[in-house]
């Protein structure tokens, strides 16, 4: 017996994407915000006046901008609406996606428009995200956003040839993804001769981090309509529903001095206890898709392990077969996944938007071609905060 | 309630932020800014479906979701005190040293007010409805300073 809503459904309606871009002088934020919710409420084919709430989120201080959802209002459409504001770092965009899905679930709302944004080159990443640390202990002694702590748990347990390889094998395959996605912010068209030279002259930053493993710092909003069961039927053709997901975080574990963690980790926890309550005993064969939070690609490779609750190499070997290619057995980041485009705010609800339109079959250039019913999406936040959420083509599990 | 707390020996760490950041103005508001700077004209846009005005102006109408970024209208320099305050305290994100008086200010020619400073009467003496016009700095700053403040029509 699966893991059901105790009201009612909830289904997927409607999805805008902006392109994703290092720059967007041409427009301001809430007209950057405003792309998305425009093609959200064209792709659903209804109008504002169908909307009952609208929820907002970004990450906090990155563009120095202190309530936006309020003048953002300009772009969101939410005047005259119910509408609040929710913000839980790299995991806002799923974040919004659970509320979203709780608010409709439970009687609230018939319809939700979520919306994400950022535009990281606005403001100072570093600047805003060190200020997450303790004031007193770890605020002067950290390292920001980066951390090569899964290179170092990667190359203990594998040795260095393997592991560096594995990481560049990931970086590639996401390049070749994200050359098929033209919302893409960075699509190199990187090939596999170029793996030695990468993994030798990408400039450092800590580590065995590298410039090239790490993902970008991008600009661009997203926006998902959702709907009751009953809404969402005479709305939309091909609705796609929204199963379950899990929120897990735990905030001791990720030290940004480069250790790595001795214990379950968040990802592992969830994956573990979302499966076991929908009784998906093999997640690696029941999904079709997965769209993970990958913020550089040696986390990219650790991850898949705990996502798939896999053991000793087996993560590695799908890397190194290229199973996670969209050709692969199990694709992974169809769209290029985070090391393509990351504006935070937005990011996690990609991995939910993306998610959603390969079950729809219209995701475009990279559309895998299978057809696609059972998909997972991952959002990622520090210091290590896991939101996981299962979509599915048919209301039959 | 117990106020006397000990804080003997309890040390308190000093810090700083920088966040340095900037602002994207987008097509529709860098318009506005370049206009007001080297023409001395305010511009404001109207929505052909609610007939508003807006100013300062936008891309889309808030409330009938129109794209309104190219319906660019001329606002008189002259317009009405819809409502003011009068700042009076000093602090380093005040445009001015106080008591100085913070309008709302709608052009003549459009519907909705925007916020400048208002120079020229006491604060006791505004009322709304007061005509008023732009008075222009006279070295640009590219930013809506570009109008100094608003005075009373003599």
């Amino acid at each position: 017996m699966g893991h059901k809503k105790k009201n009612r459904n909830v289904g997927i309606v409607g999805i805008g994407e902006t392109k994703f871009s290092s720059h967007r002088e041409d427009v301001n934020q809430p007209e950057m915000v405003h792309e998305a919710v425009r093609q959200a409420i064209d792709d659903a084919g209804i109008g504002l006046e169908d909307i009952d709430c609208v929820i907002h989120g970004n990450m906090e201080l990155f563009e120095m901008i202190h309530q936006p959802d309020l003048w953002h209002t300009l772009g969101t459409g939410a005047y005259g609406k119910d509408a609040f504001r929710l913000t839980t770092g790299g995991t806002t965009g799923a974040t919004l996606c659970c509320a979203a899905d709780n608010l409709v679930a439970s009687g609230m709302y018939d319809t939700v428009l979520a919306i994400g944004f950022e535009k990281l080159q606005e403001g100072h990443t570093t600047g805003g995200i060190t200020n997450m640390a303790d004031p007193l202990w770890a605020r002067k002694l950290q390292s920001g956003a980066l951390t090569d702590q899964a290179a170092v748990k990667l190359i203990f347990e594998f040795g260095e040839e393997r592991a560096k390889r594995a990481a560049m094998t990931y970086r590639i395959i996401m390049d070749k993804h994200a050359c098929l996605n033209p919302n893409s912010h960075r699509a190199f068209g990187l090939d596999w001769d170029q793996m030695d030279d990468l993994m030798k002259n990408s400039p450092p930053l800590i580590g065995n981090l590298r410039l090239i493993h790490m993902c970008s710092q991008s600009d661009g909003a997203c926006a998902i309509i959702f709907a009751s069961e009953e809404k969402a039927k005479q709305i939309s053709s091909k609705p796609v529903w929204v199963r379950d997901h899990i929120t897990v975080h735990r905030e001791e574990t990720l030290d940004l001095c480069n250790n790595y963690y001795p214990n379950q980790t968040t990802h592992r926890f969830a994956a573990r206890e979302l499966y076991k309550r929908n009784g998906i005993d093999d997640p690696l064969s029941y999904f079709d898709v997965f769209e993970m939070y990958d913020p550089s690609a040696w986390w990219g490779v650790d991850w898949l392990r705990e996502f798939f609750l896999l053991e000793g190499d087996a993560h590695l070997k799908l890397v190194e077969n290229r199973e996670i290619m969209i050709t692969g057995k199990m694709p992974v980041n169809p769209s290029g996944g985070v090391i393509a485009a990351n504006p935070i705010g937005a990011t996690a609800m990609v991995r939910v938007a993306e998610a959603a339109k390969q079950i729809r079959g219209d995701a475009g250039p990279h559309q895998i071609p299978r057809p696609v019913n059972h998909a997972l999406a991952s959002g990622f936040g520090g210091t290590m905060w896991t939101v996981l959420t299962i979509l599915e083509k048919e209301l039959n599990w | 309630m117990r106020k006397d707390f000990d804080v003997s020996d309890c040390y308190v760490q000093e810090g700083k932020l920088a966040l340095p950041y900037s602002y994207f103005a987008g097509r529709v508001g860098s318009t506005f800014i370049t206009t007001l700077r080297d023409q001395r004209r305010i511009l404001g846009v109207r929505c052909n479906t609610c007939g508003k005005v807006f100013v300062p102006p936008r891309q889309t109408c808030e409330r009938c979701m129109e794209d309104i970024r190219n319906n660019w209208v001329t606002l008189s320099n002259t317009g009405e005190v819809v409502n003011y305050t009068v700042v009076n305290y000093d602090d380093r994100h005040l445009p001015r040293k106080a008591p100085f008086i913070l309008a709302l200010i709608r052009p003549d020619g459009a519907d909705t007010p925007m916020v400048h400073i208002l120079e020229g009467i006491e604060g006791d003496k505004v009322q709304p409805g007061l005509k008023v016009k732009a008075v222009f700095s006279e070295k640009t700053t590219h930013t809506i300073l570009d109008i100094d403040h608003f005075e009373p029509v003599a």
